[in-house]
């Protein structure tokens, strides 16, 4: 008990004195999930455009698709993207496994089913006659599918802060195709395991204490957002 | 010279067929109203007018030139136009951005939309709202968001889907104040849906009459109102008294017309033997308690079946032999002591009677 009352404080005093431990690592952790969020964002918005006001054949298979894909597992996601960037797999050649490049990558993979899901249903909240009116001010195509974007704001952003939460929480992919090497491919989550699995609580309790208060910050902007 | 017009018309949704061969002409700065009942197929015909949908058969005309189902030159086309909509949605943006957007997808520099931005909101009455979120703003206020969005883009065509129809008496003066006033500045083409007749007449040089789909008669106010041509038109622009009859006597223009149990005198051309119906509007009736001191030459002996009251008017229901309606002020109800049962007697002049021809089906 003194143990863990003993790790607590030294966690503590670890975030309070901003230990360049800690700061490298959470440091690196915002982003790389920062640039996969964005990188899943630029994908996903116009995307999710052409999705929503186009009427195709399988429309509803795909929306199925992407659902299902919200709750691919991390590990999965980390399997694909190692089998593709390994040295034998088909952009191995880029030598890019083991850098936060292709961590990067990994989360994005990640979050867009998400991304995109959520966006396309952000749009689908806009009313129809939003994109009736706009058309009939003269609005071409594009204007109009831009407009219905702004309209659903609040609700996209909604849906870019959820896949930044699952980008930076989850750990099995960040392993896999990071290494979890010092100094090169540490993140927060990664550090946790490992320190855990040494019996080296210290740290990893201070690195849990930031995730979470991040997973605050979020939460409350996303509570401002919904209530507008 | 025709600005807009449509050609052998016809749309549906699914198996409900919505506009049927219809053939309609508005020429450059006329005002044009669309009256009709709900459901009609004003505001679809209004939608393919105004390019914001596709005719299932028939051919729009622009400007004399035949507008293409899609591309460039349609969207070009659309924005020498702008729509009014029944319900406006504003966009969830500043009354400002929401004015300005039409122009900002025209490309328009910067400082000329913002020109023209403040002058419209000026117009509307509405320069003080011009940062508040346009969501937050009443009924009639979006209204004339709405207008304003529309009217900042000088369009050569207005169309108006019953511009006032969601509003109270008060917002609905101020827009159509505002309408007509556009109608007089800028020589705009207006074409404007409502189901209100007296809009219509008010704001409109001619009107369209649609019904089921078809333009039933086109005229002016007075053609309409005066000399609907089948029974249907006759009902919806308040000809209450509408009795079929046959013509048995024409005299040099006045026929007589015997309904049954009684004949009414009728200016007309309509020969002898043919099936009419005689119509009357009921605020062309006068009602008084002895029939000797008016030269009119209808005077039919009532008795009164049920007064009810109608703002300033009082609407009397009679029996003569047939049924007949009046609408008279309250004033001149109150002196003759109209009520149910009482006797009066019903006077209308032969100009006033409207003779229409009854079609056997």
């Amino acid at each position: 008990m003194t143990e863990i009352w003993h790790s607590l404080t030294r966690a503590v005093e670890l975030i309070v004195s901003l230990d360049p431990g800690v700061i490298e690592v959470v440091g690196r952790s915002l982003r790389i999930s920062g640039t996969a969020c964005l990188l899943a964002a630029l994908i996903c918005l116009p995307l999710a455009s052409v999705i929503h006001f186009h009427h195709f054949r399988g429309k509803r298979a795909l929306t199925n698709v992407i659902q299902t894909l919200f709750f691919v597992p991390t590990v999965l996601v980390g399997l694909f993207v190692l089998v593709l960037f390994s040295r034998a797999g088909p952009l191995g050649d880029l030598g890019l496994l083991f850098t936060p490049t292709v961590m990067t990558i990994g989360q994005m993979l990640l979050i867009i089913p998400l991304l995109l899901g959520l966006t396309i249903s952000a749009l689908s909240g806009v009313s129809k006659e939003i994109v009736d009116t706009a058309t009939s001010l003269g609005a071409s195509g594009f204007q109009a599918g831009w407009l219905v974007l702004k309209e659903a704001r609040y609700a996209v952003l909604a849906a870019v802060l959820l896949g930044f939460g699952r980008a930076i929480s989850e750990v099995g992919c960040a392993v896999m195709v990071g290494g979890n090497i010092r100094g090169a491919t540490r993140v927060i989550t990664t550090v946790i395991t490992l320190e855990a699995g040494k019996g080296d609580l210290e740290l990893a309790i201070a690195l849990g204490v930031i995730l979470l208060l991040l997973a605050l910050i979020i939460n409350i902007v996303l509570n401002r957002l919904q209530q507008r | 010279m025709t600005l807009i017009e449509v050609v052998d018309l016809n749309h549906g949704y699914g198996a409900r067929e919505v506009l049927k061969d219809l053939n309609m002409g508005v020429g450059k700065g006329e005002v044009f109203a669309l009256i009709g009942p709900t459901g009609a197929g004003k505001t679809t015909l209004l939608r393919i007018m105004g390019l914001l949908e596709l005719p299932r058969a028939g051919e729009v005309y622009f400007d004399g030139k035949s507008v293409p189902r899609s591309g460039r030159q349609r969207l070009e086309l659309r924005r020498r136009m702008s729509f009014v909509h029944q319900k406006p949605q504003v966009f969830n943006l500043s009354v400002y951005d929401n004015v300005a957007c039409g122009l900002r997808w025209r490309g328009e520099s910067k400082n000329t939309t913002a020109g023209k931005v403040e002058r419209i909101l000026e117009t509307v009455g509405l320069e003080g709202y011009k940062n508040r979120n346009a969501r937050t703003l009443s009924g009639g206020e979006t209204q004339r968001v709405a207008l304003a969005r529309s009217l900042v883009l000088e369009p050569e065509v207005l169309l108006l889907d019953e511009p006032t129809a969601n509003l109270d008496p008060v917002s609905a003066t101020k827009i159509e104040h505002l309408i007509s006033y556009i109608a007089g500045q800028h020589n705009t083409t207006m074409i404007m849906a409502t189901h209100d007749m007296f809009q219509g007449q008010q704001l409109a040089g001619r009107m369209g009459m649609l019904l089921d789909g078809r333009l039933a008669q086109t005229g002016n106010a007075t053609d309409i109102f005066r000399s609907p041509q089948n029974e249907q038109v006759a009902h919806f622009v308040g000809m209450e008294n509408i009795m079929p009859g046959v013509v048995t006597a024409n005299n040099e223009g006045i026929v007589t017309v015997n309904t049954g149990r009684n004949t009414v005198e009728a200016v007309s051309d309509w020969p002898t033997g043919k099936e009419v119906y005689a119509c009357i509007r009921p605020e062309d009736i006068t009602l008084a308690l002895s029939s000797s001191r008016s030269s009119a030459r209808n005077s039919f002996w009532a008795k009164i079946g049920l007064v009810t009251t109608v703002g300033p008017l009082a609407r009397v229901e009679m029996d003569c032999g047939f049924r007949l309606v009046a609408l008279v002020t309250r004033t001149s109800s109150e002196e003759l002591d109209l009520r149910a049962g009482r006797e009066v007697y019903a006077i209308f002049k032969a100009t006033r009677v409207h003779i229409m021809e009854r079609k056997s089906s």
